[in-house]
């Protein structure tokens, strides 16, 4: 059985949450909980509201997503 | 995660998919026009009881049935129904079995009566990409390499390749890491090791990419209701490059003593 594959979209950081986890608003306008991925973990890269950030999200799940790049 | 299967667990996951093998071979036998996609989905679930298995397709995620049947331009998930096959249809089974804790998904796409020859042709490069693909499926190489192969094979001979829908690793879930599209760039994506079992389905359609879900929440079609091919083969990465668990082999012994 064929798998949908995950969409990649961009947004805005809006709020930071505890446990390095961001609400982000997305281009299409919906508001998400997203984390921060674990490789911008290791490499301490820091995400501060008002950052544009591409997140990536399951298509079986829209609510959540995964920050995975954050834009200069 | 990726999950890495040992090689016992690679000889459990054959089991699995000569299973399904079987299935397509004994699906191979009854298909032709006047048939329902509904009866064949019985055939199969009881042929992958009787045979000590359990339907890998049923109730997963809510899917009703054992069997993906998607007619012509149905490219996946489509639900099995009570509208008899045609003569001139494609019809794509894909099955899934889930046997001694693992899973095996294979998929064909298979004529019904006399099919157009452009029709004919989409099928054998389908067919013939998806062996592009496993080709590329060896430790050096990444999982962008088999999107490539398939994409650019496909590409050339005037198909469109879905982008939605993308293969994926296959053990003791049916779906797992890591996602494999059908399209991409060569040298991107997850590195290939040994121990990684990953289903590659091209899914190509005949017009235009474009695709959309059904009010059913399940049947995904082409937006320009051209014919869409899948074929499906769960493989192994080994020391010695891909070692293809399921098989065609039941399937074209029948359709070759029918032709």
């Amino acid at each position: 059985m064929a798998k949908q594959a995950s969409i990649e979209q961009d947004g805005v950081i809006i709020e930071a949450l505890s446990n390095a986890m961001f609400r982000v608003e997305l281009e299409n306008g919906h508001v998400i909980t997203a984390h921060i991925s674990g490789k911008m973990r290791m490499h301490y890269i820091r995400i501060l509201p008002g950052d544009k950030v591409k997140v990536e999200m399951s298509p079986y799940d829209l609510t959540k997503g995964r920050i995975s790049y954050r834009y200069k | 995660m990726i999950f890495l299967k040992t090689k016992e667990e690679i000889e459990l996951m054959r089991q699995s998919n000569m299973l399904v093998a079987q299935t397509l071979g004994e699906l191979a036998k009854i298909i032709k026009p006047g048939v329902t996609t509904l009866e064949l989905d019985k055939v199969a679930e009881t042929f992958i009881r009787d045979n000590e298995g359990v339907p890998g397709f049923l109730d997963y995620n809510g899917f009703p049935n054992s069997l993906c049947t998607s007619v012509n331009e149905q490219v996946v998930h489509g639900i099995p129904n009570d509208k008899p096959l045609e003569d001139g249809d494609i019809v794509s089974i894909d099955c899934g079995v889930l046997l001694n804790g693992f899973y095996g998904d294979s998929a064909y796409t298979f004529e019904v009566g006399n099919v157009k020859p452009e029709i004919k042709e989409l099928l054998r490069v389908t067919k013939e990409s998806l062996y592009k693909g496993i080709e590329m499926a060896q430790e050096s190489k990444r999982i962008g390499d088999i999107g490539h192969a398939v994409q650019s094979y496909c590409e050339a001979h005037g198909y469109s390749v879905v982008r939605e829908m993308v293969g994926h690793g296959v053990g003791k879930s049916l779906h797992e890491a890591p996602e494999v599209p059908n399209y991409g760039r060569r040298g991107n994506g997850p590195k290939l090791r040994e121990g990684m079992v990953i289903a590659i389905e091209p899914m190509i359609n005949l017009g235009k990419r474009n695709i959309y879900m059904e009010s059913d929440n399940w049947t995904i079609s082409t937006v320009d209701k051209s014919p869409s091919a899948h074929f499906e083969h769960t493989v192994a990465i080994t020391k010695n490059g891909a070692d293809i668990l399921s098989s065609f082999k039941f399937a074209e012994e029948v359709l070759t003593l029918q032709s």
